[in-house]
């Protein structure tokens, strides 16, 4: 990050801290997490302890971090290293992002970069550098697409999982964070977590569970069915209704290709989440409440999901106007207004748009 | 504790108070011992164990009516035999081969109980075996997610992957037999820790022969342990503590244990270095260094902690060859 831009997102955090730090979730057992944050240009401190909601605060208001970050695993000692902390469980914890939805939207509003100086570039760049990164601005088909993953690993979590409470999070960029503080599931393990994975995600399942038999005596599910047998059904026949002739024909295809369909329907069927996300029971999430640092947008609870506008309600920096040469070739909508494209241009922006370029090295702060 | 028939008490021998059962039957452990009518109970016990040695053989109780003290005598006895000779490594092949006897039977049990009574001396059988609540739903029972995924994540079969199982509601669906595979490693740690938490009898003239004969079939099974010359002192000094029966602390046995895990040995070559210490249990410590290996729990490799830390923890035993060592494990390392 370049000077002024670093000084421009510090002034931007100083601000934000001092007005929204009641929007700070403060976990369940403050004492017994670790926590890591990021200041604008730095790297990561982790291992970090904090013992109530005033040490968060003071810690927040003197480092000003781009990012804040905290365990969902509790520990017995949060601040030593990683073996010697004693993992006392973690909350469930699921994360999806449009990116691997692969939506064919994406292409519209994925902004090739040169990792050199920044320019959007194709083929080899002025500056000398073949080295290329994408950057994605906000698109509205890829939050409804990952709201609807939300649901559907919402839907399966509570009526086959059992769970009781399930916090819907937007990551502060391009997804959404899904907590479950469940007591139950608590101290689930590595390998019990990939369970569940596979679990959501429909990956490993026998044909025999979807009532296909290697001897011919198969008898596929109806679409009424509760879990993925019903979900199966409901898929394979399009309809609520069984249907007695297509039933024949996937039946009679045999054993071995009715697997293979099968498998191929995990990314079809599954709930698309990161499958290494949930098995990792040390990762550090972003603090609800707390600045992503790779849009300045915020991580926000998503009580409403149907009515959720992320890029409405989770943009909560200031919009005094800021001095910024931009260089982004495609539109993105914040706050309601439509800004870009842009082609290496000096314009006034509200802050909080200003900040969503410079964190995504679309625009520097002139100064 | 479960009130229950002789019949039951016959395929689970293991859930008997063997105290409150002998005095029951008026009995005492040297009548069981020395006199003729109990011969047949003394042959029975000890065949138990050695069955139990022999590889894939399973102990199938007989469940005759009039047979049924002698098969529960025959375990008690069993236990005491092995609890007299020592024997800890045919505590769990025997423990494992009454835990495969007594799965045939609960499977059964499972299957048949349909009045209140069957179905709530089944599932207190389960509970007091495991801890696990389940309940009847129809032909099936079922159990928790997370209690589920807790015993099922270890298996390897995809059967046992929680998208091939029936989940509604929080509740897995399993029929009696699975309800029961579900559980294995579980009844044979009950049996193992049942006999390891027993007092040890006192000797009783008239099964001399039989716990020598235990305790030499025992050593057969002992694996070697291994002492190198560039073993840590702090680490000598622990595994001395432990030889000598004394108790060595939490903090020793995590320093043992993870020391001897880095320097490559199998949890099978580690487990011999606890078997003097006075609450060994061999499933138990089986468990506890497969936790420290990183296979189960949080699937966390524990390391060796530093000198520095062992220092606090008065586990330091440094010697002038530890000049220049940081973590037990770099002993003889270091020039």
């Amino acid at each position: 990050m370049m000077p002024a831009d670093e000084k421009f997102i510090t002034e931007c955090l100083r601000r934000y801290y001092y007005e929204r730090f009641a929007g700070i979730e403060i976990p369940e057992q403050i004492k017994r997490r670790e926590f890591g944050y990021r200041r604008p240009g730095s790297g990561m401190i982790r291992h970090q302890p904090i013992r109530n909601g005033a040490a968060l605060r003071a810690i927040l208001m003197q480092e000003l971090p781009l990012e804040v970050f905290v365990s969902p695993a509790r520990y017995l000692f949060p601040t030593l290293p990683m073996r010697e902390k004693e993992w006392q469980g973690a909350e469930l914890t699921f994360d999806i992002d449009a990116k691997d939805l692969n939506l064919e939207c994406r292409r519209e509003h994925t902004i090739e970069q040169c990792s050199g100086c920044g320019r959007p570039a194709a083929g080899r760049c002025p500056c000398g550098s073949a080295s290329r990164r994408s950057v994605s601005v906000t698109c509205k088909d890829c939050i409804d697409s990952a709201k609807g993953e939300v649901k559907r690993l919402r839907d399966i979590l509570r009526r086959e999982i059992g769970v009781k409470r399930v916090y819907v999070y937007f990551s502060g960029n391009e997804g959404f964070h899904v907590h479950v503080p469940d007591k139950a599931l608590l101290h689930m393990d590595k390998a019990m977590r990939m369970g569940s994975v596979d679990y959501v995600m429909f990956r490993g399942i026998l044909p025999e569970r979807l009532g296909m038999k290697k001897d011919g005596s198969s008898s596929l599910p109806h679409p009424a069915d509760a879990g993925w047998p019903g979900r199966f059904a409901r898929h394979m026949y399009g309809s609520k209704r069984p249907n007695k002739k297509k039933e024949r024909e996937t039946v009679s295809a045999g054993y071995g290709p009715f697997a293979r369909m099968v498998e191929g329907l995990a990314g079809v069927l599954g709930v698309r989440i990161d499958p290494n996300v949930t098995p990792d029971i040390h990762r550090i999430f972003r603090m609800p409440g707390t600045v992503n640092g790779k849009s300045g947008m915020s991580k926000v609870p998503c009580n409403d999901l149907d009515g959720f506008d992320p890029y409405n309600e989770a943009v909560l920096f200031h919009d005094d106007a800021v001095l910024v040469r931009a260089n982004c070739p495609a539109k993105f909508t914040l706050k309601q207004k439509v800004f870009g494209p842009y082609d290496n241009e000096l314009v006034d922006l509200p802050a909080y748009a200003a900040a969503y370029m410079v964190c995504k090295g679309l625009a520097h702060v002139e100064g | 504790m479960i009130t229950m028939g002789q019949a039951d008490l016959a395929k689970y021998p293991f859930l008997a108070d063997a105290g409150a059962y002998l005095r029951w039957w008026d009995f005492t452990l040297e009548q069981l011992a020395s006199e003729p009518e109990f011969e047949v109970v003394r042959k029975k016990a000890f065949e138990r164990v050695y069955t139990a040695s022999q590889m894939g053989q399973v102990y199938r109780p007989d469940t005759d009516s009039s047979k049924l003290p002698t098969e529960v005598f025959s375990f008690l006895l069993a236990t005491i035999l092995l609890k007299m000779s020592r024997a800890n490594y045919l505590v769990q092949k025997f423990a494992m081969q009454e835990a495969r006897g007594a799965e045939s039977f609960l499977a059964k049990d499972l299957g048949r109980a349909t009045t209140n009574i069957e179905v709530g001396l089944v599932t207190r059988i389960i509970w007091d075996l495991a801890q696990i609540r389940i309940a009847k739903r129809d032909q099936d029972f079922v159990v928790s997610v997370p209690e589920y995924l807790h015993r099922a994540a270890q298996f390897h079969a995809r059967e046992w992957n929680l998208i091939n199982r029936r989940v509604e509601a929080g509740q897995v669906f399993l029929n009696p037999r699975e309800t029961v595979r579900l559980i294995r490693q579980e009844m044979v740690n009950y049996i193992s820790s049942k006999i390891s938490a027993a007092p040890m009898p006192p000797p009783v003239p008239g099964l001399d022969d039989m716990v020598r004969e235990l305790a030499s079939l025992n050593e057969k099974f002992r694996p070697q342990i291994v002492r190198s010359n560039k073993t840590a002192p702090c680490i000598e000094h622990a595994i001395d503590t432990l030889a000598s029966g004394k108790n060595l602390s939490h903090a020793g046995r995590f320093m043992l244990a993870t020391y001897m895990l880095e320097r490559g040995r199998s949890i099978e070559e580690i487990v011999p270095y606890f078997e003097n210490a006075p609450d060994y249990n061999i499933s138990i410590t089986k468990y506890q260094l497969e936790h420290l290996a990183g296979k189960s729990g949080s699937n966390t490799r524990y390391r060796c902690q530093s000198c520095e830390k062992l220092r606090t923890l008065n586990l330091c035993h440094a010697t002038s060859e530890c000049a220049g060592v940081t973590n037990p494990t770099q002993f003889g390392a270091v020039p």
